[in-house]
């Protein structure tokens, strides 16, 4: 079960995608589990066949536990199970395999119970046998068969998941502010070629292409964190590791309340339009449910824009294991001061909340300054 | 198309994006954004949703004039009688 956020413990595996036998490439989805951040698309990290599924539907077990057994290519066995980095060490061990860790290679299993089980496709891996010294038998394999088509046991409730979501929030936040010595720092940003520029593009494209400021935004922080690479980094054990790839873990307020941060893979090397594709993608996923887990455990920063609720400066707490969250309010109007004469111009507060065991005001300073830049040639983004 | 007919689009857009509202409760001439806490987002998932149900092009500059329920019906109305 992949830790998918940082203080996750457990997870409900609700449906698998794959079966035994399957053949598999890194970015497959092959199971769905259900989190208090809602369905989440498990994706598996390596290519090979499903050799053994050790989780059923339905089950719930501790971050950590091995979820199927991958046979690579080249012969090696992985487990499908991957922690986020930074993440705590789950308290809960992982558990137990079934029977069948004590006859390595193949299962205890008659013949007519191995060709029941290929008939109904159940991994006689999978199920605990219940014969002569935990052989597995034809009813072992036929009630396994009708436990899997059973509807998931214990779906979440959606209050208990609202609720479990807030704890999880303030645990991650009161870990935050807790461990890490934040320094915040703001700007104001002339928006007015941004938002001309945005005007006059948008009436070049068609309707389903159309940008929104947040594509800029994402953009510009993204290109900015080149010139700043430290803030573009997170915590593995006792070291501040920097990205080399930049995945923006973009906050989402989900309907009916909580929040959750799923990744803008690469976004410092996309184009406006592929952005803001994926943004609309990933809105809608986060909403309906459908994020896979490598977006909620790669985010290396978290961009939160609060703009939409009339908020005009935001102070971001930082999300572990990340190092720094950027915030953007509202663009609003404000008189600017333009070569002596005051002018009514679109203005946008920039804020950074940056972990200062990684990085200093001067250098978030020079991040900041950095997005304003960019953002004054919106044609070069 | 009659008034009816569009509004029943597009009541059926909005419950496509906000599954959890009471559509039923909508008022006529109070902004999407304040009744169904929709964002900008999901204005734009409204307007290409629109015009993949009805064909209608919708510019920018007139966002601020669907903004109402009553306001969206009568511009989407205009636009498919001329």
């Amino acid at each position: 079960m992949p830790i998918l956020t940082v203080d996750m413990t457990a997870g409900t595996l609700t449906a698998w995608r794959k079966r035994v036998g399957d053949a598999v490439k890194r970015g497959d989805i092959i199971a769905e589990v259900e989190t208090d951040k809602g369905l989440i698309d498990v994706e598996v990290f390596t290519t090979g066949v499903i050799e053994r599924i050790l989780v059923q539907a339905g089950e719930t077990v501790p971050t950590g536990t091995v979820l199927a057994v991958i046979t690579e290519e080249a012969g090696t066995q992985v487990f499908v199970a991957r922690p986020v980095p930074g993440a705590p060490v789950p308290a809960a061990p992982p558990a137990a395999p079934p029977p069948i860790a004590e006859t390595p290679g193949r299962p205890r299993i008659s013949p007519l119970a191995r060709k029941v089980a290929a008939e109904l496709r159940v991994d006689p891996a999978s199920v605990r046998g219940t014969g002569p010294g935990g052989a597995v038998t034809r009813d072992d394999i036929e009630r396994a068969a009708a436990d899997r088509a059973q509807p998931p046991a214990r779906p979440v409730e959606a209050p208990d998941r609202q609720a479990r979501m807030r704890q999880l929030i303030g645990a991650a936040m009161a870990r935050s502010k807790r461990e890490i010595p934040h320094y915040y720092l703001g700007t104001t940003i002339d928006m007015s070629r941004a938002m001309t520029w945005l005007a006059e593009e948008n009436l070049k494209r068609p309707v389903t292409e159309r940008l929104l400021t947040g594509a800029l935004l994402m953009k510009a922080t993204a290109l900015a964190l080149r010139e700043v690479p430290e803030l573009n980094a997170v915590w593995r054990g006792a070291e501040a590791v920097p990205s080399p790839a930049i995945h923006i873990g973009v906050a989402i307020s989900l309907r009916g309340g909580g929040l959750v941060a799923p990744a803008l893979h690469d976004a410092d090397r996309r184009s406006l339009g592929e952005l803001m594709t994926g943004l609309r993608d990933l809105v809608r996923r986060a909403r309906s449910g459908g994020l896979r887990s490598s977006e909620l455990s790669d985010p290396t920063i978290t961009v939160t824009s609060l703009g939409e609720q009339g908020v005009e400066t935001v102070f971001g707490i930082i999300y572990p294991p990340q190092v720094a969250i950027v915030g953007f309010g509202r663009v609003v109007e404000r008189p600017w001061v333009v070569q002596g004469r005051i002018e009514a111009r679109p203005v946008l507060a920039a804020t950074l909340s940056a972990d200062h065991r990684v990085s200093d005001g001067h250098r978030g300073g020079l991040f900041l300054a950095a997005v304003d830049r960019l953002l004054q040639e919106p044609g070069a983004l | 198309m009659t008034r009816e007919e569009v509004r029943a689009a597009m009541l059926r857009v909005l419950g496509e994006i906000a599954p959890e509202a009471d559509l039923r409760a909508l008022k006529p001439d109070v902004p999407f954004r304040d009744q169904l806490d929709l964002d900008s987002m999901d204005l734009l998932n409204v307007v290409i949703a629109l015009h993949a149900a009805l064909g209608v092009e919708i510019p920018e500059a007139d966002y601020s004039i669907l903004a109402t329920p009553d306001g969206c019906v009568d511009y989407l109305l205009s636009r498919l009688q001329r």
